[in-house]
């Protein structure tokens, strides 16, 4: 084992990293510094270019140009194999002839520790992650949620200098990719590995990064806490991609911007004069109103909120979030005012 | 399998069995498992480098396809238009027997090409492709993920093999291996039609105690040899089936 890995929470630098495919540019000058045990999330459509990042940091994609580095030493054309990087891939990747012990042990037999501590380093790792019970049973005995804690486990097992997971989640159902979203962070803050996590599933980026990295055409759109990316999105993809939004009519002069006749503050970034305010439905309260100008059309009932949508007199839609319990007494036909919460909006110009 | 058990008169009897310790018998059961063991592992190795080869194009590849292809239908390809085939090419006044006499001087025909070794390399005409199209799937089955999670867990191209793709491979290998064993033994055509003088394998044996004008009322004799065979062949699939199983499992 190199030096690298014996270090924990390692910083990581991709620089100006670009990736072509023929006529594709996957990677267009991507550059992301995560933080010595920071958890990173990279989220984007699919073919954004996330994967191809996460690849290259893992020496499995080679860059058309930049450099990545961590812990300062430049690892561009170094081997996957002496990276010392431990990976969770999207599909299940237990080698289906070792017990899971086996599994867990596997990188540590290569690096050539004796059978009895690559035993006790792996049976601790599985207590970790909650299958200490299951050492001895094979990949095909496990439910996918085993066989992706097993793999995380594995990946641990050697100590990674940095721990990628590419999109390890999506393989498996609603339940379970909740259990183990939370119990991977749970992990991540007990090792304290610096982190890249790839997804396309914005609530699981939301809920366990540190920063999220929306990802758009191979380029980095913003790089941001989750509250920070949510409340204030820097570019019209963010605001339109990281939650639900309305994009309603407004104009903004001197940084204040004008939407359903109420005057919010607009964030920097925003565009002037007229264009269209991206509102997230939680800052929009319906109030019943003769005169208000809106139709309510339907009530979704989800839970402890409901999502109202009401239709402004020219036929523009518009999506409220409301504590169901304020939602029951409207229905659909109701006239109905909307008035806009003053947090800050980003404009973009039509 | 009934007419082993009965007499000329159609009344119940083992005697038959006898004759499958015979010397003849015998011989001839030696011949069949030398020649099948030996095509099945010849036949196994080369295939398995051949799909090895031909997996690792891309799947959009011409000569992919192509080989492929020609492999599912040379596996085919025994029988009488093998036998031609080979000697057209290596018998006495064959394409090649003539080009190795005329540039090099050297004689290649001789009693062997109609004996067990040359069984062994017209054999080997259909071994290798059906490996080739029986283990072909087996190389697809391997996810590259496991070869991505070894590269990245530290393992060379090497400590891959040997610890990932190699055990990974053998039940499917071996398997295989069994399918060609079964293959050549219950192949008749091609040495029907090759060897004219003794009976080296148990199918020419059988074909002489059914047909054979000199030695008459040796027909269940014949079918007792070919009870035998079955036998041999049940146990050989037998065991084919455990190790399919078994690669199933890893590989879905």
């Amino acid at each position: 084992m190199t030096d690298l890995a014996t270090e924990r929470g390692l910083a990581v630098e991709l620089s100006d990293l670009t990736r072509v495919y023929g006529a594709v540019r996957a990677l267009d000058g991507l550059t992301l510094h995560l933080e010595p045990g920071e958890l990173v999330c990279l989220l984007g459509p699919s073919g954004c270019g996330k994967t191809t990042a996460l690849r290259i940091l893992a020496g499995l994609d080679q860059p058309t140009s930049g450099t990545v580095s961590v812990g300062g030493r430049d690892l561009t054309r170094v081997p996957a194999n002496k990276r010392d990087m431990g990976m969770v891939f999207q599909a299940y990747s237990l080698f289906p002839h070792m017990t899971v012990i086996d599994n867990v042990a596997f990188g540590l037999k290569l690096r050539g520790r004796d059978g009895a501590s690559r035993r006790k380093r792996a049976g601790d790792m599985l207590d970790l992650v909650g299958l200490g019970q299951h050492a001895d049973r094979y990949a095909h005995q496990l439910s996918g949620g085993q066989q992706q804690r097993v793999a995380l486990a594995r990946a641990l097992a050697v100590e990674p200098s940095v721990l990628l997971l590419d999109e390890p989640l999506s393989a498996l159902d609603a339940k379970v990719r909740v259990q183990l979203r939370d119990e991977i962070r749970r992990v991540q803050l007990e090792v304290g590995t610096t982190t890249l996590f790839v997804t396309h599933d914005q609530e699981e980026a939301l809920a366990v990064a540190d920063r999220v990295g929306v990802m758009n055409a191979g380029r980095l759109e913003q790089l941001a806490p989750p509250a920070e990316l949510y409340s204030a999105p820097a570019t019209k993809f963010v605001g339109e991609f990281v939650g639900l939004s309305n994009r309603l009519p407004a104009t903004v002069t001197a940084g204040v911007a004008s939407v359903l006749g109420q005057e919010v503050p607009a964030l920097d970034g925003s565009a002037t004069g007229s264009g269209s305010a991206l509102v997230r439905p939680e800052a929009i309260s319906v109030v019943a109103d003769p005169s208000g100008g809106a139709t309510v059309t339907t009530v979704q009932f989800l839970g402890p909120l409901s999502r109202v949508t009401c239709q402004l007199a020219d036929g523009t839609d518009v999506v409220a979030q409301l504590a169901s319990t304020d939602a029951v007494r409207l229905t659909p036909g109701d006239a109905v005012r909307l008035e806009v919460a003053p947090s800050p909006v980003l404009v973009v110009a039509d | 399998m009934v007419g082993a058990f009965q007499d000329e008169a159609g009344g119940l009897t083992f005697g038959n069995l006898d004759a499958l310790t015979s010397e003849a018998a015998l011989t001839a059961l030696k011949g069949s498992l030398v020649l099948s063991a030996t095509t099945a592992v010849i036949g196994a190795l080369l295939g398995a480098l051949l799909a090895y080869l031909v997996v690792s194009l891309p799947t959009s590849s011409l000569l992919r396809r192509t080989t492929l292809a020609i492999s599912g239908v040379l596996a085919q390809f025994g029988g009488v238009v093998l036998a031609f085939a080979w000697i057209a090419t290596i018998g006495p006044v064959g394409i090649l027997t003539k080009a190795l006499s005329d540039l090099l001087g050297a004689d290649l025909y001789g009693p062997w090409l109609f004996d067990i070794p040359g069984l062994v390399v017209v054999y080997c005409y259909f071994q290798i492709p059906l490996m080739v199209i029986v283990f072909a799937p087996a190389f697809e089955g391997l996810r590259p993920q496991w070869r991505e999670a070894a590269t990245n867990l530290g393992a060379s191209t090497w400590d891959y093999w040997r610890h990932v793709a190699i055990p990974l491979l053998t039940p499917a290998f071996l398997g295989a291996t069994l399918l060609l064993f079964a293959n050549a033994f219950a192949a008749y055509a091609t040495a029907a039609v090759l060897v004219s003088q003794g009976q080296p394998i148990v199918p020419l044996l059988i074909r002489q105690a059914i047909t054979s004008e000199v030695l008459l009322g040796q027909a269940n004799v014949g079918f007792a040899l070919a009870l035998e065979m079955i036998v041999v062949v049940t146990l050989v699939m037998l065991a084919y089936n455990m190790l399919l199983k078994r690669t199933s499992r890893w590989m879905r």
